[in-house]
């Protein structure tokens, strides 16, 4: 406690703690132009900066809250969680890291899914939660993929996957090397169904993740300005000793490069999925 | 030090430094010291159980990546006959880091695909140091399809450090060429058999790795990442490469245990490159064998045992 605090009185002195914390919870700083922004702002934008137009991290649930109808929704495995069989320890144990990650991110695991519907078009939809381990891939996500594409067959209904990922979890092992088989054996048997899988990559979409199920859409879509690739640029610069050209790995140049069909705002993702989907299953336009 | 030995064998490489030295003596000599020789010899067989019996995972990893180490193409001189390499990914280049070919296994035509080291250093450079990229996993999956075309079994061969970090790699999504793989690989209609025979790194490595029989030699490895990659991250130095490779359970017989592979194919004392022949008779009679196995299976039978045997790779609880 500083001096003028213990000088103050105290119904003034926590009015002043609370006017404190206050700039924190109303205020964000882009991370890209540096503008400072309402929070309330960016809660209606869901978190693209209204000044540049950057995508900053979202968390999953409100990834799914853009794309789906409020109604009907039933969540998909919610109970999985990760097991450690190889009891992994590097700097910390694999199991602090997983009870950490939980604390940060109030989810169990890096993939939240659901059954539910855009404009009224079933689907079944799947998004990544960054904040838990970088949203990597181990058998917990693996798993909940796969019961996802389960789901779709059953329902005839399309995939979709919103990637965010710094690839496999290394604490996993070759267990999570293998979720990159799992995943796309999967979506060999959507494919198999003729059900459209779309993926959408945002920032980032790395290793594992972007050398399976991330790559393999039918439909891939991009958020502006998204890191996508499968090795990280440092890796590359260090390993060809060059410099990177201007914007490598971002989504817009994976779309000159021919990796992707499209660039989407977040703010028309659910307009721009329904209206693909719509006609991949033969329904009527949503206009 | 003598390039044949690791550093964890120099106590072998020291005796055999010695029996050598004996033997240019004895020949020049009248002096009979035969049997001197010969206990020595005893001594560096005994000595080398005693290392390769108790071998850390770090040290395994050093084997996998021994200079030495018999390669793809070793494999494909002594086990199959008619081998006939086929190149290109017919978009835009071949890649040598990855060999694909027919032959013949004991007269039985197959599609043999196989990443490819280089021995002296214009063919490590040639070879890319058995990094493929893009076009050669689009190479192989060509290939593959042929395969199923002409019901041809395929016969893979794992030896990467892993997937190539370069430029143009990325620009031809190198990504799309693993997954790709991945998908195809999981519904091929023909039975296929991966045998990891050196390193097996990462997603590279995996491009070529979805299978219904996966074997491993017995000193070979196969990870999500390298140990010095895994350090690097996890540990913030790949000075800390040998623990890494310990916690991360990459040697053959601990992936055994997991149920992440089929089979641990044994290797001679010393390693693969102390033996080549005989290591290819074990790696061909492990073909030939799976091969009759698999045959059993009708091809919806194959997929959906395939299928089955993906979907259950993993480890979680569910509340």
């Amino acid at each position: 406690m500083s001096w003028i605090e213990k000088i103050i009185p105290s119904k003034v002195a926590t009015d002043a703690a609370k006017k404190h914390s206050v700039p924190e919870g109303v205020w964000s700083k882009c991370g890209s132009c540096g503008s400072v922004l309402y929070r309330a702002e960016l809660e209606r934008t869901f978190e693209v900066c209204p000044k540049c137009n950057a995508h900053r991290p979202i968390p999953a649930r409100k990834r799914l809250d853009l794309l789906l109808d409020p109604e009907p929704r039933v969540e998909i495995a919610p109970g999985l969680e990760a097991s450690d069989p190889l009891k992994f320890r590097d700097l910390k144990k694999y199991r602090d890291r997983l009870v950490a990650a939980e604390k940060v991110s109030g989810e169990k695991e890096a993939l939240i899914a659901y059954r539910g519907q855009i404009k009224g078009l079933g689907v079944v939809a799947a998004a990544f939660e960054f904040s838990f381990l970088a949203g990597s891939m181990g058998s917990v996500l693996g798993e909940k993929f796969v019961r996802c594409v389960d789901e779709a067959i059953e329902h005839t209904t399309p995939l979709i996957c919103v990637s965010a990922s710094g690839g496999a979890r290394m604490q996993e092992a070759l267990y999570s090397l293998m979720q990159m088989a799992k995943t796309s054996s999967a979506l060999a048997r959507l494919a198999e169904a003729r059900l459209p899988y779309i993926s959408v990559m945002t920032d980032p979409t790395t290793g594992g993740v972007s050398a399976s199920l991330a790559m393999l859409g039918d439909i891939n879509i991009a958020e502006p300005g998204a890191l996508i690739g499968f090795a990280g640029p440092r890796v590359i610069e260090q390993t060809v000793r060059q410099k990177l050209p201007e914007g490598f790995q971002t989504a817009e140049f994976l779309l000159e490069h021919g990796a992707i069909d499209m660039i989407c705002d977040r703010r028309e993702m659910r307009d721009a999925i329904h209206n693909v989907l719509a006609m991949m299953m033969h329904r009527a336009s949503g206009h | 030090m003598n390039l044949n030995y690791l550093d964890f064998e120099q106590p072998i490489a020291d005796l055999e430094a010695k029996i050598e030295e004996l033997r240019n003596v004895a020949d020049g000599n009248a002096v009979n010291i035969s049997e001197e020789i010969a206990r020595l010899e005893k001594k560096s067989q005994s000595l080398t159980e005693q290392i390769f019996s108790k071998l850390s995972a770090w040290q395994v990893a050093q084997l996998a990546r021994h200079p030495q180490r018999p390669y793809t193409l070793d494999y494909v001189e002594h086990i199959f006959t008619d081998f006939q390499e086929l190149k290109g990914d017919r978009h835009y280049k071949d890649d040598p880091p990855m060999v694909c070919g027919l032959a013949r296994l004991q007269g039985r035509p197959v599609m043999v695909i196989g990443q490819q080291k280089g021995r002296d250093t214009n063919e490590k450079i040639r070879r890319n140091f058995g990094m493929p990229r893009p076009e050669g996993y689009r190479k192989a999956l060509r290939l593959m399809q042929m395969a199923e075309k002409f019901s041809l079994p395929v016969l893979t061969f794992i030896d990467t450090p892993g997937a190539y970090p370069g430029i143009g790699a990325e620009e031809r999504n190198q990504s799309e060429a693993i997954a790709r793989n991945l998908f195809e690989m999981a519904r091929l209609k023909t039975p296929i058999i991966c045998t990891v025979i050196g390193e097996g790194g990462s997603g590279g490595a995996l491009a070529i790795g979805v299978g219904d029989h996966v074997a491993m030699l017995q000193h070979s490895i196969y990870s999500v990442i390298s140990p010095e990659g895994c350090a690097s991250i996890l540990w913030k130095s790949a000075e800390h490469a040998k623990t890494a490779a310990e916690v991360m359970g990459l040697t053959a017989p601990r992936l055994r245990e997991l149920g992440l592979i089929d089979e641990v194919i044994p290797e001679p004392l010393g390693g693969a490159h102390r033996a080549p022949a005989a290591q290819a008779k074990a790696v061909s009679d492990m073909l030939v064998r799976s091969l009759e196995q698999l045959g059993r299976y009708s091809i919806s039978e194959l997929i959906a045992r395939r299928e089955k045997r993906y979907a259950g790779y993993g480890q979680f609880r569910e509340g």
